[in-house]
Protein backbone atom coordinates (compact mmCIF):
# COMPACT_ATOMS: atom_id res chain seq x y z
CA UNK A 1 0.00 0.00 0.00
CA UNK A 2 3.02 2.47 0.79
CA UNK A 3 4.72 1.40 -2.33
CA UNK A 4 1.39 3.13 -4.62
CA UNK A 5 1.89 6.03 -2.57
CA UNK A 6 -0.98 5.71 0.78
CA UNK A 7 1.72 7.41 3.81
CA UNK A 8 3.44 5.17 6.22
CA UNK A 9 0.56 5.23 9.09
CA UNK A 10 -2.30 6.09 7.66
CA UNK A 11 -2.98 2.11 7.79
CA UNK A 12 -2.85 -0.02 10.62
CA UNK A 13 -3.23 -3.91 11.08
CA UNK A 14 -3.88 -5.22 14.61
CA UNK A 15 -4.59 -8.58 16.40
CA UNK A 16 -6.81 -7.60 19.33
CA UNK A 17 -8.54 -10.66 21.58
CA UNK A 18 -12.10 -9.54 22.99
CA UNK A 19 -10.61 -9.42 26.36
CA UNK A 20 -7.59 -7.03 25.62
CA UNK A 21 -9.73 -3.77 26.08
CA UNK A 22 -7.09 -1.57 26.73
CA UNK A 23 -5.62 -2.29 24.09
CA UNK A 24 -7.88 -2.00 21.98
CA UNK A 25 -8.26 1.48 23.37
CA UNK A 26 -4.52 2.31 22.81
CA UNK A 27 -4.98 0.92 19.02
CA UNK A 28 -7.98 3.21 18.44
CA UNK A 29 -6.32 6.15 20.03
CA UNK A 30 -3.05 5.62 18.21
CA UNK A 31 -4.82 5.26 14.87
CA UNK A 32 -6.79 8.24 15.49
CA UNK A 33 -4.19 10.31 16.18
CA UNK A 34 -1.43 9.38 13.68
CA UNK A 35 -4.50 9.79 10.87
CA UNK A 36 -5.52 13.12 12.45
CA UNK A 37 -1.51 13.99 12.18
CA UNK A 38 -1.65 13.40 8.30
CA UNK A 39 -4.31 15.67 7.72
CA UNK A 40 -7.30 14.16 4.79
CA UNK A 41 -6.31 12.42 1.62
CA UNK A 42 -5.43 14.41 -1.38
CA UNK A 43 -4.48 11.86 -4.37
CA UNK A 44 -6.61 8.40 -4.50
CA UNK A 45 -9.90 9.90 -3.49
CA UNK A 46 -12.69 10.23 -5.89
CA UNK A 47 -15.02 13.60 -6.63
CA UNK A 48 -18.33 12.27 -6.21
CA UNK A 49 -19.98 13.62 -9.50
CA UNK A 50 -22.82 15.38 -7.77
CA UNK A 51 -20.07 17.84 -6.04
CA UNK A 52 -18.79 18.38 -9.49
CA UNK A 53 -21.40 19.32 -10.70
CA UNK A 54 -22.61 21.59 -7.72
CA UNK A 55 -19.06 23.13 -8.35
CA UNK A 56 -19.41 23.71 -11.94
CA UNK A 57 -23.02 24.80 -11.66
CA UNK B 1 15.33 -20.26 -31.82
CA UNK B 2 14.63 -20.35 -35.10
CA UNK B 3 15.89 -24.00 -35.88
CA UNK B 4 12.98 -25.07 -33.05
CA UNK B 5 10.29 -25.05 -35.42
CA UNK B 6 11.13 -28.48 -36.81
CA UNK B 7 11.38 -29.91 -33.45
CA UNK B 8 8.87 -28.92 -31.77
CA UNK B 9 6.27 -30.10 -34.74
CA UNK B 10 8.19 -33.16 -34.81
CA UNK B 11 6.93 -33.80 -31.22
CA UNK B 12 3.45 -32.30 -31.73
CA UNK B 13 2.83 -34.80 -34.81
CA UNK B 14 4.28 -37.54 -32.72
CA UNK B 15 2.14 -37.00 -29.42
CA UNK B 16 -1.23 -36.26 -30.99
CA UNK B 17 -0.45 -39.29 -33.88
CA UNK B 18 0.34 -41.23 -30.56
CA UNK B 19 -2.83 -40.32 -29.23
CA UNK B 20 -1.04 -39.06 -26.14
CA UNK B 21 -2.62 -36.11 -26.45
CA UNK B 22 -6.36 -34.63 -28.13
CA UNK B 23 -5.08 -31.59 -28.80
CA UNK B 24 -1.54 -29.30 -29.37
CA UNK B 25 -1.26 -25.17 -28.17
CA UNK B 26 0.98 -23.21 -29.29
CA UNK B 27 2.02 -20.62 -31.53
CA UNK B 28 1.49 -19.69 -35.04
CA UNK B 29 2.01 -16.66 -36.98
CA UNK B 30 -0.55 -13.55 -36.10
CA UNK B 31 -2.04 -11.32 -39.19
CA UNK B 32 0.78 -8.48 -37.94
CA UNK B 33 4.19 -8.30 -37.53
CA UNK B 34 5.69 -9.12 -33.54
CA UNK B 35 2.04 -10.86 -32.60
CA UNK B 36 1.67 -14.69 -32.47
CA UNK B 37 -1.55 -15.77 -31.60
CA UNK B 38 -2.23 -19.00 -29.67
CA UNK B 39 -2.94 -22.16 -32.01
CA UNK B 40 -4.55 -25.48 -31.26
CA UNK B 41 -3.88 -28.64 -33.07
CA UNK B 42 -6.00 -31.45 -33.05
CA UNK B 43 -4.74 -33.36 -36.09
CA UNK B 44 -0.96 -34.32 -36.88
CA UNK B 45 -1.03 -33.17 -40.54
CA UNK B 46 -1.79 -29.79 -39.02
CA UNK B 47 1.75 -29.66 -37.21
CA UNK B 48 2.96 -27.28 -39.78
CA UNK B 49 1.50 -24.36 -38.30
CA UNK B 50 2.83 -23.98 -35.58
CA UNK B 51 6.12 -22.01 -35.30
CA UNK B 52 8.79 -20.87 -33.25
CA UNK B 53 10.51 -17.62 -33.02
CA UNK B 54 11.29 -14.38 -30.63
CA UNK B 55 7.29 -13.31 -30.82
CA UNK B 56 5.94 -15.99 -29.34
CA UNK B 57 5.66 -13.96 -26.00
CA UNK B 58 1.85 -14.71 -24.50
CA UNK B 59 1.33 -17.14 -21.90
CA UNK B 60 -0.27 -20.13 -23.15
CA UNK B 61 -0.85 -20.99 -19.40
CA UNK B 62 -3.86 -19.45 -19.63
CA UNK B 63 -5.62 -22.17 -22.53
CA UNK B 64 -5.10 -25.07 -20.32
CA UNK B 65 -7.75 -23.58 -17.30
CA UNK B 66 -10.34 -26.19 -16.85
CA UNK B 67 -9.91 -27.75 -19.57
CA UNK B 68 -10.95 -31.85 -19.88
CA UNK B 69 -8.86 -33.38 -22.35
CA UNK B 70 -5.41 -34.42 -22.91
CA UNK B 71 -3.08 -31.49 -23.77
CA UNK B 72 0.31 -30.85 -25.24
CA UNK B 73 1.74 -27.67 -24.67
CA UNK B 74 4.71 -25.50 -25.56
CA UNK B 75 6.35 -23.74 -22.72
CA UNK B 76 9.33 -21.58 -22.14
CA UNK B 77 10.38 -21.18 -18.76
CA UNK B 78 8.02 -18.83 -17.14
CA UNK B 79 5.08 -20.61 -18.94
CA UNK B 80 6.29 -23.49 -17.04
CA UNK B 81 6.39 -22.02 -13.69
CA UNK B 82 2.60 -20.45 -14.54
CA UNK B 83 1.56 -24.66 -15.67
CA UNK B 84 2.84 -25.77 -11.97
CA UNK B 85 0.72 -22.88 -10.28
CA UNK B 86 -2.00 -23.85 -12.46
CA UNK B 87 -1.50 -27.55 -11.31
CA UNK B 88 -0.93 -26.04 -7.41
CA UNK B 89 -4.26 -24.49 -7.64
CA UNK B 90 -6.14 -27.41 -9.67
CA UNK B 91 -6.95 -25.82 -12.47
CA UNK B 92 -5.66 -28.57 -14.56
CA UNK B 93 -4.00 -31.97 -13.47
CA UNK B 94 -0.38 -33.12 -14.10
CA UNK B 95 -1.79 -35.93 -15.72
CA UNK B 96 -3.45 -34.93 -18.69
CA UNK B 97 -0.29 -32.62 -20.02
CA UNK B 98 2.21 -33.58 -22.31
CA UNK B 99 4.30 -30.26 -21.93
CA UNK B 100 7.16 -29.10 -24.90
CA UNK B 101 9.58 -27.60 -23.24
CA UNK B 102 11.42 -24.66 -24.85
CA UNK B 103 14.48 -23.01 -23.61
CA UNK B 104 13.87 -19.54 -24.07
CA UNK B 105 16.59 -16.99 -24.99
CA UNK B 106 13.59 -14.05 -24.71
CA UNK B 107 11.03 -12.63 -26.79
CA UNK B 108 11.49 -8.79 -28.21
CA UNK B 109 9.27 -6.29 -27.08
CA UNK B 110 6.65 -5.33 -29.93
CA UNK B 111 6.46 -1.84 -27.71
CA UNK B 112 9.92 -1.20 -28.17
CA UNK B 113 10.47 -1.11 -31.77
CA UNK B 114 6.98 0.21 -32.76
CA UNK B 115 7.35 3.00 -30.67
CA UNK B 116 10.79 3.60 -32.64
CA UNK B 117 9.34 3.13 -36.24
CA UNK B 118 7.79 5.38 -37.72
CA UNK B 119 6.43 3.87 -40.60
CA UNK B 120 3.85 0.59 -40.41
CA UNK B 121 5.70 -2.21 -39.77
CA UNK B 122 5.72 -4.92 -42.23
CA UNK B 123 8.08 -7.18 -41.43
CA UNK B 124 10.17 -8.28 -38.85
CA UNK B 125 13.42 -10.61 -38.93
CA UNK B 126 15.78 -12.42 -37.34
CA UNK B 127 19.29 -12.19 -38.20
CA UNK B 128 21.94 -13.49 -35.74
CA UNK B 129 21.88 -11.17 -32.89
CA UNK B 130 20.45 -8.29 -35.16
CA UNK B 131 16.78 -7.63 -35.37
CA UNK B 132 15.77 -5.95 -39.22
CA UNK B 133 12.37 -4.18 -39.38
CA UNK B 134 11.10 -3.14 -43.01
CA UNK B 135 8.40 -1.05 -43.24
CA UNK B 136 7.22 2.31 -45.41
CA UNK B 137 10.03 1.64 -47.42
CA UNK B 138 12.56 1.77 -44.67
CA UNK B 139 14.47 -0.45 -42.90
CA UNK B 140 16.27 -0.11 -39.32
CA UNK B 141 18.36 -2.62 -37.42
CA UNK B 142 18.22 -2.97 -33.90
CA UNK B 143 20.58 -5.20 -31.52
CA UNK B 144 18.67 -8.34 -30.63
CA UNK B 145 19.69 -7.24 -26.91
CA UNK B 146 18.27 -3.66 -27.21
CA UNK B 147 14.93 -4.84 -28.01
CA UNK B 148 13.98 -7.77 -25.49
CA UNK B 149 11.30 -7.59 -23.05
CA UNK B 150 11.81 -6.09 -20.23
CA UNK B 151 11.02 -9.23 -17.90
CA UNK B 152 13.05 -11.34 -20.38
CA UNK B 153 15.84 -9.24 -19.39
CA UNK B 154 16.08 -9.55 -15.65
CA UNK B 155 14.49 -13.33 -16.59
CA UNK B 156 16.81 -16.38 -14.18
CA UNK B 157 14.13 -19.23 -15.26
CA UNK B 158 14.78 -19.40 -19.07
CA UNK B 159 14.60 -23.05 -18.72
CA UNK B 160 11.43 -24.66 -18.48
CA UNK B 161 11.25 -25.63 -14.68
CA UNK B 162 8.71 -28.81 -15.47
CA UNK B 163 8.45 -30.34 -19.42
CA UNK B 164 8.04 -33.87 -20.73
CA UNK B 165 10.32 -32.81 -23.61
CA UNK B 166 11.89 -30.64 -24.64
CA UNK B 167 13.01 -29.14 -27.74
CA UNK B 168 17.09 -28.35 -26.99
CA UNK B 169 19.71 -28.99 -24.86
CA UNK B 170 19.07 -26.27 -21.77
CA UNK B 171 20.68 -22.44 -22.40
CA UNK B 172 22.24 -21.19 -19.86
CA UNK B 173 20.69 -19.53 -16.97
CA UNK B 174 21.50 -15.56 -16.42
CA UNK B 175 23.29 -14.78 -13.39
CA UNK B 176 23.63 -11.75 -11.43
CA UNK B 177 20.57 -10.27 -12.69
CA UNK B 178 20.03 -6.97 -10.94
CA UNK B 179 16.14 -7.55 -10.75
CA UNK B 180 14.59 -5.14 -9.11
CA UNK B 181 16.62 -1.72 -9.64
CA UNK B 182 13.20 0.06 -11.21
CA UNK B 183 11.03 -1.00 -8.18
CA UNK B 184 13.90 0.12 -5.66
CA UNK B 185 13.82 3.36 -7.22
CA UNK B 186 10.45 3.89 -6.90
CA UNK B 187 10.67 2.31 -3.21
CA UNK B 188 12.94 5.39 -2.22
CA UNK B 189 9.95 7.86 -3.38
CA UNK B 190 7.82 10.03 -0.88
CA UNK B 191 4.41 9.21 -0.59
CA UNK B 192 3.34 12.22 -2.55
CA UNK B 193 5.68 11.44 -5.44
CA UNK B 194 4.86 7.56 -5.37
CA UNK B 195 1.11 8.85 -6.01
CA UNK B 196 2.12 11.18 -8.72
CA UNK B 197 4.30 8.03 -10.32
CA UNK B 198 1.28 6.03 -10.45
CA UNK B 199 -1.08 8.85 -12.27
CA UNK B 200 1.20 9.05 -14.81
CA UNK B 201 1.87 5.35 -15.15
CA UNK B 202 -1.78 4.25 -15.28
CA UNK B 203 -2.92 7.88 -17.07
CA UNK B 204 -3.23 6.04 -20.21
CA UNK B 205 -5.48 3.08 -19.01
CA UNK B 206 -8.13 2.63 -21.13
CA UNK B 207 -9.71 -0.45 -19.19
CA UNK B 208 -9.72 -2.91 -21.92
CA UNK B 209 -8.49 -5.56 -19.66
CA UNK B 210 -6.66 -6.83 -22.12
CA UNK B 211 -3.89 -7.40 -19.04
CA UNK B 212 -6.36 -9.36 -17.11
CA UNK B 213 -7.65 -11.81 -19.75
CA UNK B 214 -4.01 -12.75 -20.92
CA UNK B 215 -3.02 -13.35 -17.38
CA UNK B 216 -2.82 -17.03 -17.11
CA UNK B 217 -3.62 -16.56 -12.92
CA UNK B 218 -7.00 -14.33 -13.70
CA UNK B 219 -8.98 -17.43 -14.51
CA UNK B 220 -12.16 -16.34 -12.22
CA UNK B 221 -15.53 -16.96 -13.42
CA UNK B 222 -16.21 -13.44 -12.37
CA UNK B 223 -13.88 -11.29 -12.07
CA UNK B 224 -14.06 -8.22 -9.44
CA UNK B 225 -14.11 -5.63 -12.00
CA UNK B 226 -16.89 -7.32 -13.86
CA UNK B 227 -19.51 -7.64 -10.74
CA UNK B 228 -21.88 -5.39 -10.57
CA UNK B 229 -23.56 -6.87 -7.02
CA UNK B 230 -21.81 -5.79 -5.22
CA UNK B 231 -19.80 -3.57 -7.10
CA UNK B 232 -16.35 -3.75 -5.79
CA UNK B 233 -14.70 -1.16 -8.41
CA UNK B 234 -16.55 1.87 -9.94
CA UNK B 235 -16.11 1.67 -14.05
CA UNK B 236 -15.56 4.85 -15.08
CA UNK B 237 -12.48 6.11 -16.41
CA UNK B 238 -11.89 8.15 -13.40
CA UNK B 239 -8.57 7.87 -12.30
CA UNK B 240 -9.48 6.57 -8.66
CA UNK B 241 -11.10 3.27 -10.33
CA UNK B 242 -8.47 2.62 -12.72
CA UNK B 243 -5.64 2.74 -10.31
CA UNK B 244 -8.18 0.79 -7.92
CA UNK B 245 -8.52 -2.10 -10.60
CA UNK B 246 -4.78 -2.01 -11.29
CA UNK B 247 -3.83 -2.35 -7.24
CA UNK B 248 -6.27 -4.71 -6.83
CA UNK B 249 -5.59 -6.89 -9.43
CA UNK B 250 -1.65 -7.11 -8.74
CA UNK B 251 -2.90 -8.00 -5.39
CA UNK B 252 -4.62 -10.87 -6.97
CA UNK B 253 -1.44 -12.21 -8.64
CA UNK B 254 0.75 -11.81 -6.02
CA UNK B 255 2.92 -14.98 -4.60
CA UNK B 256 1.78 -16.15 -8.22
CA UNK B 257 3.10 -13.94 -10.80
CA UNK B 258 5.88 -15.30 -12.74
CA UNK B 259 6.25 -12.24 -14.02
CA UNK B 260 5.89 -13.77 -17.54
CA UNK B 261 5.27 -10.42 -18.83
CA UNK B 262 2.14 -11.31 -21.10
CA UNK B 263 0.43 -8.20 -19.10
CA UNK B 264 2.69 -5.83 -20.74
CA UNK B 265 2.92 -7.13 -23.79
CA UNK B 266 -0.82 -7.38 -24.74
CA UNK B 267 -1.34 -3.97 -23.58
CA UNK B 268 -2.56 -1.92 -26.94
CA UNK B 269 -1.50 1.74 -24.61
CA UNK B 270 2.53 -0.01 -24.14
CA UNK B 271 1.38 0.53 -19.99
CA UNK B 272 4.15 -0.89 -18.00
CA UNK B 273 1.97 -2.98 -15.89
CA UNK B 274 4.38 -5.40 -14.39
CA UNK B 275 5.90 -1.94 -12.23
CA UNK B 276 2.45 -3.45 -9.53
CA UNK B 277 2.82 -7.10 -10.30
CA UNK B 278 6.71 -6.98 -9.50
CA UNK B 279 7.01 -5.43 -6.24
CA UNK B 280 4.76 -8.30 -4.97
CA UNK B 281 6.97 -11.02 -6.52
CA UNK B 282 9.29 -8.77 -5.10
CA UNK B 283 8.13 -8.65 -1.18
CA UNK B 284 7.46 -12.56 -1.55
CA UNK B 285 10.86 -12.82 -2.19
CA UNK B 286 11.74 -10.95 0.21
CA UNK B 287 9.73 -11.63 3.35
CA UNK B 288 9.29 -15.30 2.54
CA UNK B 289 11.52 -16.41 0.02
CA UNK B 290 9.32 -17.33 -2.04
CA UNK B 291 9.44 -17.86 -6.05
CA UNK B 292 6.00 -18.83 -8.18
CA UNK B 293 6.32 -21.72 -9.91
CA UNK B 294 9.05 -23.73 -9.31
CA UNK B 295 7.67 -26.68 -6.88
CA UNK B 296 4.98 -28.81 -7.16
CA UNK B 297 5.00 -29.92 -3.83
CA UNK B 298 5.38 -26.46 -1.93
CA UNK B 299 1.96 -23.74 -0.53
CA UNK B 300 2.16 -20.59 -1.84
CA UNK B 301 2.83 -18.04 0.90
CA UNK B 302 -0.24 -16.99 1.15
CA UNK B 303 -2.14 -19.87 1.96
CA UNK B 304 0.48 -21.46 4.72
CA UNK B 305 0.88 -19.90 8.10
CA UNK B 306 4.26 -20.37 9.23
CA UNK B 307 4.89 -18.92 13.09
CA UNK B 308 7.82 -17.10 11.51
CA UNK B 309 6.62 -15.25 8.94
CA UNK B 310 6.80 -11.40 9.43
CA UNK B 311 4.35 -9.58 11.02
CA UNK B 312 6.06 -5.37 11.59
CA UNK B 313 3.15 -4.74 10.21
CA UNK B 314 1.04 -5.93 13.03
CA UNK B 315 1.17 -4.40 16.14
S1 LIG C 1 0.43 -10.58 -13.85
FE1 LIG C 1 1.42 -10.33 -15.88
S2 LIG C 1 3.53 -11.09 -15.56
FE2 LIG C 1 2.29 -11.86 -13.83
S3 LIG C 1 1.60 -13.92 -14.49
FE3 LIG C 1 -0.02 -12.43 -15.07
S4 LIG C 1 0.44 -11.87 -17.22
FE4 LIG C 1 2.31 -12.83 -16.33
S1 LIG D 1 -4.20 -3.74 -21.09
FE1 LIG D 1 -3.42 -1.64 -20.71
S2 LIG D 1 -5.09 -0.23 -21.32
FE2 LIG D 1 -5.97 -2.29 -21.12
S3 LIG D 1 -6.76 -2.36 -19.00
FE3 LIG D 1 -4.65 -3.22 -18.95
S4 LIG D 1 -3.31 -1.47 -18.50
FE4 LIG D 1 -5.31 -0.63 -19.12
Amino acid sequence: MEYMGIEPGRIHFSWISSAEATKFVDVVNEVTSTVKALGPRKSFVKTPLTTAKNKAA
Amino acid sequence: MLSYNEKIRHIAKKILAEGKVEIVIGYRRGTLPMINEPCFIKHPEDVTRLIWDRHCGINLTNYLTQRKERIGIIAKGCDSRNIITHIIENKIKREQLVIIGVPCKGMIDRHKIASQFEEEIQKVKEDGDKIVVTGGGIEKIWKLSDVLQENCIICTHRNPVIYDELVAEPVAEQKDVNRYEDIRRIERLSPAEKAEFFDDLLASCIRCYACRNVCPLCYCDTCFVDGSQPQWVGKSQDPTDIRTFHFLRAFHCAGRCTDCGSCERACPMGIKVRTLTKKLEKDCLELFNWEAGIDLEQRPPLTTYNPNDPDDTFR
